[in-house]
């Protein structure tokens, strides 16, 4: 699918793909500038937000579909969610001072950084032509049990990155847990907060998750063998759960509770069982191949319900009865 | 002919800069959370069109599952420091760190008292 798109590409050399990549990368230094510089943090984290999705786009125009799908969930949605929502709560606290440094420092920093891109943009383009890894992972793939490449490199080649990226997950929300008050702790995650009923809220939050549950799942199930996988499955299930909790219909779950410390430690927990039967019979973290499709699946389906879990509550973060002066 | 891999390699070097920039600018923390985000998710596309400037193998899967990690590992790290710059605030009032010669003054009034 992949080649023939290439070969599309260069069947046509007019002017209008360039172009494009062109405008889209000009709006993404626009907005990137603008999230960094913007005066108000407000407008900073809107800004940051449209990046994301443009950000999106360029994965697409890059042929990295997985990587678009995971920018636009994560890179977009729940990192702005997430800074939008520390934002209110300095708010809360009365904390958002705009101080800036003198006007010489920031000319001198902005050549500093202007320097290092430009560095950066000659280290790219004298690179020695690529020899790539495609070649590689394309002879093993008939033997990785998926047909996504990518997926095959997540869940077989590279598992062990993997593998280490769900503890990640795991020790972040630790690190978020531990910043609880003393008095706080085994509340609900995140801020309570009793938030008027907004009826667009509400409504969007009733129609939309049974839509958002199924495009998670689907998203595992298809990232055998075409883009999609945990990551982008379990992100989806997590916006769903966000939803749900900030339109007001559902409490976010009590922190410490077993059942939400059995679930988001459940897919590392998966994982890591596959991989010490592989130890036993070969090699730590080696799939047998004519296992490999269902083992693959089964380590994603728990890992996509431990990172939807963990996702959502590192978002909500630490439990937080009322903000203290 | 300039190619997208050649376009966005130097988009995400300029992000990069962008980022690098707004970082040492601003002491508000959200701030410098946030571009810090700008500037990992410059490098992400600088890599990703790294592995993308062969027009007949396409895009190279495996820098993508590493980009996918990253992308992941950045969002648990930005949900860490933001949960700590709240803290930090309730902890101080303040939601910017203090400046160096600010910090030696305090210091020296602790060792006058």
């Amino acid at each position: 699918m992949k080649s023939e798109s290439v070969t599309q590409a260069k069947k046509q050399p007019d002017m209008i793909e360039p172009l494009f990549d062109l405008i889209l990368s000009a709006l993404i230094l626009a907005t990137a500038l603008a999230a960094v510089t913007g005066r108000q943090v407000f407008r900073s984290v809107i800004f940051f937000i449209v990046y994301g999705v443009l950000i999106a786009m360029a994965w697409l125009r890059l042929g990295a579909l997985d990587v678009a799908l995971v920018e636009a969930a994560i890179g977009a949605g729940l990192t702005g969610v997430l800074l939008l929502g520390a934002l209110g709560r300095l708010k809360h606290l009365g904390q958002i001072s705009a101080t800036s440094l003198s006007i010489w420092f920031r000319v001198a920093m902005a050549f500093s950084a202007a320097g290092v891109s430009l560095g950066i943009s000659w280290a790219f383009i004298t690179l020695p032509e690529p020899v790539g890894l495609q070649a590689a992972v394309n002879t093993q793939l008939t033997i990785a049990g998926v047909e996504n490449p990518v997926t095959a490199v997540l869940l077989n080649f590279r598992a062990w990155d993997t593998l280490l990226e769900s503890v990640v997950l795991l020790v972040a929300l630790i690190g978020v847990w531990s910043l609880a008050q003393n008095e706080d702790w085994g509340m609900r995650a995140g801020l309570t907060t009793h938030s008027p009923s907004d009826e667009v809220l509400t409504s969007f939050a009733q129609i939309l998750p049974p839509v958002g549950l199924l495009v998670g799942v689907y998203l595992v199930w298809a990232g055998s063998s075409q883009p999609g996988g945990a990551f982008q499955g379990g992100t989806v299930l997590a916006a769903m759960a966000l939803l749900i909790v900030m339109a007001g219909l559902m409490a976010p779950p009590r922190v410490g509770s077993t059942a939400v410390r059995l679930i988001v430690v459940l897919g590392p927990a998966v994982f890591l069982a596959v991989a010490l039967t592989g130890a036993l019979s070969g090699q730590f973290l080696t799939l047998p191949p004519a296992m490999a499709k269902a083992l693959i699946l089964g380590i994603e389906l728990f890992l996509m319900l431990s990172i939807a879990a963990t996702l959502m509550l590192l978002v909500l973060g630490p439990p937080e009865s009322k903000a203290k002066q | 002919m300039i190619t997208s891999a050649m376009i966005f390699g130097l988009c995400g070097a300029a992000v990069i800069g962008i980022g690098l920039y707004g970082f040492v600018i601003h002491r508000n923390l959200l701030r410098r959370v946030l571009a810090f985000n700008v500037i990992g998710s410059g490098i992400f596309l600088l890599f990703g069109a790294m592995g993308y400037r062969s027009p007949i193998l396409g895009a190279d899967p495996v820098p993508q599952a590493l980009i996918i990690t990253g992308i992941v590992v950045a969002l648990s790290a930005t949900a860490l420091a933001v949960a700590l710059v709240v803290a930090y605030a309730r902890a101080t009032g303040q939601s910017t760190l203090p400046e160096d010669g600010a910090e030696h003054k305090t210091e020296d009034k602790a060792d006058e008292r």
